[in-house]
């Protein structure tokens, strides 16, 4: 008989939209938090975006961030609060455009937080425009003819620069897709919070996801095209384990 | 008396004995001796020292920490406070304190490494977007900057408001006797987040705007009321009161008492919170003498900025009609006899009133 789980402490009602990706992973990390003990242990930085739905979306202690600095704010948790588990929820405009650099020299210099990224191809929370992710020849708010890659750059792949450049404890990309896939990504982020808790250093998992009202499509047809056209472009697994 | 310390070095010691656990900053001329001090200070007494990647990361960290309840502070000087304003707004608006110090350089753009004033207005009126304020505190001595830094920690932390301490290039750089505090031990304000989500989040849908800047506009009028800071002296039977603060309300201070052994009759009021503006001693003034003939501020920018409120001020205070003079000396640190000069041509009418 298949088991009901129960809904983590940790977890309110969020005001996504239906079919979004965002609310599989609130949930993820919710569950991991209480399975590793530490619901009452936890301060998260929030991006701006539809981040900001966290506010409602967990019961724990968070900081509205302003839009991008979300590593920055993290960081200086950090370091005022070394025994708690500090992490940022951000959209992919949130961490990769306006918040490039301090997404990435949190990442540099280690900092011992965590970093959760949902890219979903677009900015979501303003109304579909283009983000660095968003793929070749897709039609957005501010590429209303298709992107086109030679004027705006080729889809942001920030697991990989991340990993390959310089010294994390830990770099996964995960999507919110099968059950299976889904699974695999609630290790990702157990893996990001183990690594915290044992003072490993930076993790960031990003998370493939799907923004059906922007994409203008219903969420069936949605998740069919994050598979099928996005997560090729876009691998998944581990880019960086532990203690490699 | 105190040794010899550099105005720089000062201020960043007083702030460890305020009980600062982090520094976050990013070098700038002429702030960065302050936290070249503090990577090894902090860090020989088991505190956090951060050299962020630029001034917008490390208004960022200040406010993690913040959002914690713990003591933080950053420092900087032109374009790095340019960049710390959109953190400062934030920061203003979700009520987290902290202390920023200005150590104020010439100019717009990247601007000059001289001692200036160029940016009272921004630092008076709130760099960043909303309706909030800021207590700026202006020393004019390094054992003022020594004793206003220790105390602004506690302003903050009282009203859960940004404390600027606002110094110059000249200031920063000048070796005086001081004397240091006490250490404070290291606090966390009961409010501040310690990961058990004690203090809840309301319900946002239901937002009531007024009403949350009505609670904040009942903060401002109290900082308005219970923060004004100023010195003055021979106001009650001045003709001409000078206003001037930070390095040229140093050099007006001296100047002031020179002439008045001249017999000039004048007198300085010296602002040492430029918000709250010292509307209380306009009311002083006008209470004790009639015989006003105008006020002069002596200020570093380049047509006087502070002047504004002085007009504004002797206006709310009655004394609307007096005639209100600035003489900007752009940067650097005004000289006596300059000063001496301009005041003749004052008085002769050979230079205009501003209002
Ligand atoms: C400084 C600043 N610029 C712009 C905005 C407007 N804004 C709000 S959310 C957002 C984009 C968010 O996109 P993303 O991070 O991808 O998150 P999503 O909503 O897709 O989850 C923008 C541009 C802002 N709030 N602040
Ligand atoms: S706009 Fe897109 S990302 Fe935001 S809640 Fe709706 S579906 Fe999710």
């Amino acid at each position: 008989m298949a088991k009901t789980k129960k809904i983590p402490n940790l977890c309110n009602y969020a005001m996504f939209c239906a079919g979004c990706g965002h609310g599989v992973l609130v949930r993820l990390i919710c569950e991991c938090l209480e399975e590793l003990g530490q619901e009452k242990n936890v301060i998260a930085a929030i991006g701006v975006g539809c981040s900001c739905h966290l506010k409602s979306g967990i019961n724990c202690d968070l900081v509205q961030s302003p839009h991008g600095r979300a590593a920055a704010v993290a960081t200086g948790i950090r370091r005022a609060e070394p025994d708690k588990i500090v992490f940022t929820y951000q959209g992919d405009g949130d961490a990769y455009n306006i918040g490039l650099a301090e997404t990435l020299n949190a990442a540099y210099r280690n900092e011992n937080i965590c970093v959760f990224t949902v890219n979903n191809g677009n900015f979501g929370m303003t109304g579909g425009q283009m983000a660095w992710t968003t793929m070749p020849g897709q039609k957005t708010a501010t590429s209303p003819r298709g992107r086109n890659i030679e004027l705006t750059g080729i889809p942001i792949k920030i697991p990989e620069l991340v990993s390959y450049s310089f010294k994390p404890a830990y770099v996964a990309r995960g999507a919110v897709t099968t059950p299976a896939e889904i699974k695999r990504l609630k290790g990702y982020i157990m893996n990001a919070f183990q690594a915290q808790m044992n003072k490993e250093g930076y993790s960031l998992v990003e998370v493939m996801s799907t923004c059906p009202t922007n994409w203008g499509m219903d969420p069936i047809v949605a998740q069919k095209r994050l598979i099928e056209d996005v997560i090729p472009y876009y691998e998944l697994g581990e880019f960086k384990k532990r203690g490699e | 008396m105190g040794d010899m310390v550099k105005g720089n070095i000062a201020v960043a010691e007083a702030a460890v004995r305020a009980g600062i656990i982090v520094y976050a900053g990013y070098p700038i001329t002429p702030s960065t001796e302050v936290m070249e001090y503090l990577s090894t200070r902090m860090e020989d007494l088991g505190r956090e020292f951060i050299q962020a990647e630029s001034e917008l990361a490390a208004i960022n960290m200040v406010m993690g920490v913040s959002a914690c309840g713990k003591r933080v502070l950053t420092a900087s000087s032109g374009p790095g406070i340019s960049l710390k304003q959109e953190g400062i707004s934030y920061m203003a608006q979700m009520e987290y304190p902290a202390v920023i110090l200005n150590v104020v350089r010439w100019g717009n753009g990247l601007g000059s490494l001289d001692g200036s004033q160029t940016d009272y207005h921004r630092e008076t009126r709130g760099g960043g977007n909303g309706d909030y304020r800021n207590i700026i505190l202006c020393p004019s001595t390094v054992q003022e900057s020594v004793d206003l830094m220790y105390e602004a920690f506690d302003i903050a932390e009282k009203y859960r408001c940004i404390v600027e301490v606002m110094t110059d290039s000249g200031l920063g750089q000048m070796m005086e006797p001081c004397e240091y505090p006490e250490f404070r031990e290291l606090t966390k304000c009961d409010w501040g987040l310690d990961g058990t989500y004690k203090v809840k989040r309301g319900d946002f849908l239901g937002r009531n705007i007024p009403g949350e800047s009505e609670t904040y506009m009942k903060k401002v009028r109290a900082m308005r009321e219970n923060e004004q800071r100023w010195e003055m002296y021979g106001e009650e039977d001045a003709e001409y009161i000078f206003v001037a603060y930070g390095m040229p309300g140093r050099v007006m201070s001296g100047l002031v008492r020179t002439m008045r052994q001249q017999g000039e009759k004048v007198g300085i009021l010296r602002p040492i919170t430029v918000w709250p503006f010292p509307e209380k001693a306009f009311e002083e003034m006008k209470e004790k003498n009639p015989n006003l003939k105008g006020f002069i501020t002596v200020e570093t920018n380049g047509e006087g900025q502070m002047v504004d409120d002085v007009a504004l001020y002797a206006k709310k205070y009655g004394m609307g009609t007096l005639p209100v003079y600035a003489l900007p000396y752009v940067c650097g640190v005004p000289k006596d006899d300059v000063v001496a000069a301009d005041f003749a041509k004052v008085k002769a009418g050979e230079i205009k009133e501003v209002y």
